[in-house]
């Protein structure tokens, strides 16, 4: 969903058409035809290329310890050893380790985001261990690189579950790496703990989600562009790139416009092809758009990569935030890392939580990371909070009932509450998702953002969207005695499926 | 009950001259931590004008603006230190104890319609002439009678104009003071007259405004009509335009493959990983001359040409020297070995400078449009069309022109003639291919201008080059010119119909049509050299 949550099906468009996945999700159909469109001239040959690649294992680098790990975990326990020697009260944790599997992809398009959510689950092992560790024994991160290949991820998950029998698994991107995966932890009966805000309209038993549903991001987003300080808007522009998220994410929100009064006639709704760099014709359409006598705003699911030219555009064009604001949910520290800020001061963004929020908490691990990363400029993002809170649910729920049985620790999660860095309590609902504020941050010129407005308190967040017709009834709860994914509350009933 | 009384009256005594103060005060509001009350405080601010309003507000925009943590201090950070921002005098806060002001777009707005209101007495010209700009933008009710105020006092035709459009577009916003329809009919008449999408936004909201006659209403909406139908009329010159940006960055992204793959015939799948080196050769020269001389920083742009150039051609010959010249006459193992390599640059990229984006800034030079008509021009990419057809210009001069030029071709159309007649083909292979890589350089230093500079910016520019090339015509330069314009129009006529996804779609397979049809491209190369 953030940058990169990148080619839900494939990549980038290009590299959709070079590399040509062939195994495709049933939703990506369309990409898939565009790409063999563009394909059309070199398609053999990129398959070719292609299957070599697979075969020789070009992309694919698994080292289960890579050496730069194993320094870093011998660092961990010569620290360790030191604190020991010095009395410190932490014990040293004993006995055979407690091993976590890791699964982002360290190569390929989506290497630029999950590269980072590995580090942060590394960095929060080493700090655990130096806690004491889990039940008193070691962490062990087994980090597998499923190389932003969507069927790799399936391979890579049986590999952590079956091979390594990893107590948990802390992974997965885009919406359709999970959806890849999701067979394979409901048939080894695995945990995963899955850290970005999604499209919804999914409830798995082995899934927790830790990143934002769309009522705890986009809903009340909507809400702050349409409320006085957020300028009133009349006219909403959907502007996404063309793959699941986007489009069940405009699905809801058109509904929800609709519901709040606004005409069909003003909303836009536009999709891209993925990596779009040529916006000149859709800022122009927006400018248009906007003139339409009514306070006009955009809500932009444009895919991370796509983001920069996007923007340049709109400065080029010269439209402000204070002309059309542009609400963005998939624009992070990270992606204005790589941007002149300076022509986008005031855009706006909605995530869980920001870097710049002021909390000690907050402070405390941002100066962690930067010592782990021994970079004092590295950001951190969302989905690194994400995980945080998903790391820190896991231990507590391991300590609760005191093993790391898979279906004891699925039990035990519900109702655990963990602190959330930018203040509030993250607690584990009966659905598996969690309670998360939701923040409105406006684009600084520093490349941070300034929150500009925050929701009273926690949202839950819902595994079914209320504004889709068909989910509207359903509700996720995996307690007794419903212990269902998608129970309709009107026929109580379970639809049965194990997940959406 | 007494001392409770005596207690209450104290109280009140204190309250008193506070929330007087306050009242008095139009700067107390910036204390608050609310934007609304900020916002009301800036208007309020610029309504009573006075010396200390310009700074103050400035200062806020600009961040300078502190306030006390504790009670109503104000207070501006200069270059020296610190003054007090309600008197201008010298101060000496804690900084522990002050924090930044902060805004959000209301506040912004509100700050700009004040500077706006407050310019258009005290400022220069052209800070009068964009205040009025900004009014006629905003058209805010509130503004009415500094408009008037205004537009009594200036003699200035073009700012008049302005003012007169601002004025209009005002009286027919909902909340303005009720007009008579004569007024409001003229209103009409001046804001169809200054055309654009500023005059549509306000005649589309008059076309329904209860507080109009409706006499009013019927002339916004005819003028709404007309002005669409001049708006439509332009807007096929501004989809030429967005055509031919288009077109020139397919153009310089494919020229290098005109070269590597149309003269020379290597299938170089590195080509787009060259032009990403180009942009970051674009970034490191423009983070050098930021530190050496941060005053020169707007021109490292123009000195990335030539670094990109040379950094890319270099990296062309070493390439060819090391990996391509084995691989002559075997197409599918110069792809294969090609593709490698292009995946061992990303990866080499993305260990040095990180996977994330780098932020190539765009020169003030270039940033922002101007109006051509109903044009829109924005600067960037028409320096990137200019820049185009310079090395359009050039790469044809060096061909036609110079003796590499003339070896080149003597070696492309017949190798083994040219090594007889004295040619150093070896050498002309190498240079060709430098020719090539350094022109994927350049095409990365204009891409830096519009898109990611990034690892994976190669990637979606490799595939569209290869169809520039392949559906103008292999070894034909005017065909890839051809070729890219082409593309580029077509693509940007079709994207307002039928969507950008459907038009790519589209596109390609008219493309893919039309090669069925005509192999060879657009401009097939003809004569006996091509047969063999």
């Amino acid at each position: 969903m953030r940058s990169d949550r990148m080619a839900e099906c494939l990549g980038t468009p290009a590299d959709a058409s070079v590399s040509g996945y062939l195994r495709i999700n049933d939703r990506c159909t369309f990409v898939i035809n565009y790409a063999s469109l563009r394909m059309g001239i070199f398609a053999p040959t990129m398959m070719l290329v292609k299957s070599i690649q697979l075969r020789t294992g070009v992309m694919t680098m698994s080292p289960r310890f890579s050496r730069r790990d194993f320094a870093k975990f011998s660092l961990a326990a010569s620290t360790a050893m030191l604190t020991g020697l010095k009395g410190a009260s932490a014990a040293t944790p004993k006995g055979e380790p407690i091993r976590i599997g890791v699964l982002h992809s360290l190569s390929g398009t989506m290497a630029i985001s999950e590269t980072t959510l590995k580090d942060a689950i590394l960095m929060m092992v080493e700090l655990q261990n130096r806690k004491g560790g889990v039940l008193g024994r070691p962490l062990e991160a087994v980090v597998v690189d499923p190389a932003s290949n969507w069927p790799l991820f399936a391979e890579k998950a049986r590999q952590l579950l079956a091979v390594d029998k990893v107590a948990s698994v802390f992974g997965c991107w885009t919406s359709v790496s999970r959806k890849s995966v999701l067979p394979v932890f409901e048939e080894l009966n695995g945990i995963l703990f899955y850290p970005v805000q999604y499209e919804g309209q999914e409830c798995s038993r082995n899934v927790f989600y830790t990143g934002a549903a769309p009522n705890q991001q986009a809903i009340p987003a909507v809400d702050y562009l349409l409320s006085a300080d957020g300028g009133g808007a009349k006219r909403f522009a959907l502007v996404g790139t063309d793959y699941v998220y986007p489009r069940t994410t405009n699905q809801i929100l058109q509904n929800y416009l609709k519901g709040k009064g606004i005409a069909d006639a003003d909303i836009m709704v536009n999709y891209t092809p993925f990596g779009q760099s040529d916006w000149q014709t859709i800022v122009s359409q927006l400018k248009s758009f906007g003139s339409g006598g009514k306070k006009t705003a955009v809500v932009s699911t444009i895919n991370g990569d796509a983001n920069v030219p996007f923007y340049k555009e709109l400065a080029a064009q010269g439209i402000s935030a204070t002309d059309i604001p542009v609400m963005a949910f998939s624009v992070g520290e990270e992606e204005l890392a790589g941007m002149d800020t300076k022509p986008l001061v005031g855009q706006l963004a909605a995530w869980n939580y920001f870097e710049s929020i002021d909390t000690p908490a907050n402070k405390a691990f941002i100066k962690e990371w930067h010592d782990y990363t021994k970079n004092p400029k590295r950001t951190t993002n969302d989905p690194m909070e994400a995980s945080y809170i998903g790391f820190n649910l896991w231990v507590q729920a391991v300590e609760k009932v005191g093993s790391t049985d898979h279906d004891k620790v699925i039990d035990a999660m519900v109702g655990l509450k963990q602190a959330n860095l930018t203040g509030g309590t993250a607690q584990v609902l009966p659905n598996h998702h969690i309670t998360k504020p939701v923040y409105i941050g406006e684009i600084q010129d520093d490349g941070q953002f300034n929150v500009v407005w925050q929701t009273p308190k926690e949202v839950p967040g819902m595994a079914w969207s209320p504004y889709v017709a068909e989910t509207k009834n359903l509700i996720g709860d995996w307690t007794k005695p419903i212990s269902c994914g998608n129970y309709d509350t009107v026929k109580k009933a379970c639809l049965g499926a194990k997940h959406g | 009950m007494k001392t409770f009384l005596a207690a209450a009256l104290l109280c009140l005594s204190f309250a008193l001259p506070v929330t007087a103060r306050a009242d008095e005060d139009a700067f107390s509001g910036l204390t608050t931590t609310q934007f609304n009350v900020i916002a009301t405080s800036v208007s309020q601010i610029a309504q009573e004008g006075g010396p200390r309003a310009l700074p103050v507000l400035r200062a806020l925009s600009d961040h300078k603006l502190f306030a006390a943590k504790e009670g109503d201090g104000l207070f501006i950070q200069t270059d020296s230190g610190w003054q007090d921002a309600r008197t201008g005098a010298a101060a000496t806060p804690d900084p522990e104890m002050v924090r930044p002001v902060r805004l959000n777009n209301h506040v912004r707005q509100a700050v700009a319609a004040a500077e706006a209101q407050l310019q258009l007495i005290a400022g220069t010209p052209a800070e009068r002439q964009a205040a009025a700009t900004l009014l006629y933008q905003r058209h805010d009710p509130a503004m009415l009678p500094a408009i008037d105020a205004a537009l009594g006092k200036t003699d200035d035709a073009s700012l008049k104009t302005m003012l007169q459009d601002a004025r209009a577009a005002t009286l027919l916003t909902p909340g303005a003071p009720p007009s008579d329809e004569q007024t409001q009919r003229q209103a009409v008449a001046t804001l169809y007259a200054a055309g654009g999408l500023d005059a549509r936004g306000v005649l589309t909201q008059a076309t329904t405004s209860e507080a109009l006659a409706p006499a009013t209403r019927k002339d916004a909406q005819d003028a709404v009509a007309s002005i669409d139908r001049s708006l439509r009329l332009w807007g096929f010159g501004q989809d030429a335009f967005y055509g031919l940006s288009l077109g020139s960055v397919l153009l310089l992204a494919a020229m290098g493959l005109a070269i590597t793959f149309g003269v020379m015939g290597v299938i170089n799948m590195a080509h787009g990983e060259l032009m990403m080196i180009g942009a970051y050769t674009t970034w490191l020269t423009q983070r050098a001359v930021m530190s050496v001389a941060p005053s020169l920083g707007s021109f490292s742009l123009i000195l990335a040409v030539p670094a990109a150039f040379l950094v890319c051609g270099a990296l062309g010959i070493l390439i060819e020297r090391g990996l391509i010249r084995f691989l002559y006459g075997r197409p599918l193992e110069t792809l294969l070995a090609t593709w490698g390599l292009s995946l061992i640059l990303q990866q080499v990229i993305r260990s040095l400078f990180g996977p994330t984006n780098v932020a190539v800034i765009t020169p003030s030079w270039l940033s922002g449009s101007f109006h051509l008509g109903g044009l829109e021009i924005t600067l960037n990419r028409l320096a990137i069309m200019i820049f185009a057809i310079a090395v359009m210009g050039g790469l044809m001069l060096v061909l036609r022109r110079t003796s590499l030029g003339l070896e080149m071709r003597a070696v492309t159309q017949n190798r083994r003639m040219a090594a007889l007649m004295g040619i150093h083909t070896a050498r002309v292979d190498a240079l060709t291919f430098g020719l090539g890589s350094g022109i994927a350089g350049l095409a990365g230093v204009a891409v830096s201008q519009i898109d990611n500079v990034s690892p994976n910016l190669g990637q979606n520019y490799i595939i569209d080059s290869f169809l520039v090339v392949v559906f103008g015509g292999v070894g034909n330069l005017w065909g890839t010119l051809a070729a890219a314009m082409t593309l580029g129009v077509g693509g940007k006529a079709l994207e307002p119909i039928v969507g950008a996804v459907s038009g790519k779609i589209l596109i390609l397979v008219l493309v893919i049509l039309y090669i069925q049809r005509h192999p060879r491209g657009m401009f097939p190369l003809r004569g006996r050299g091509v047969e063999s």
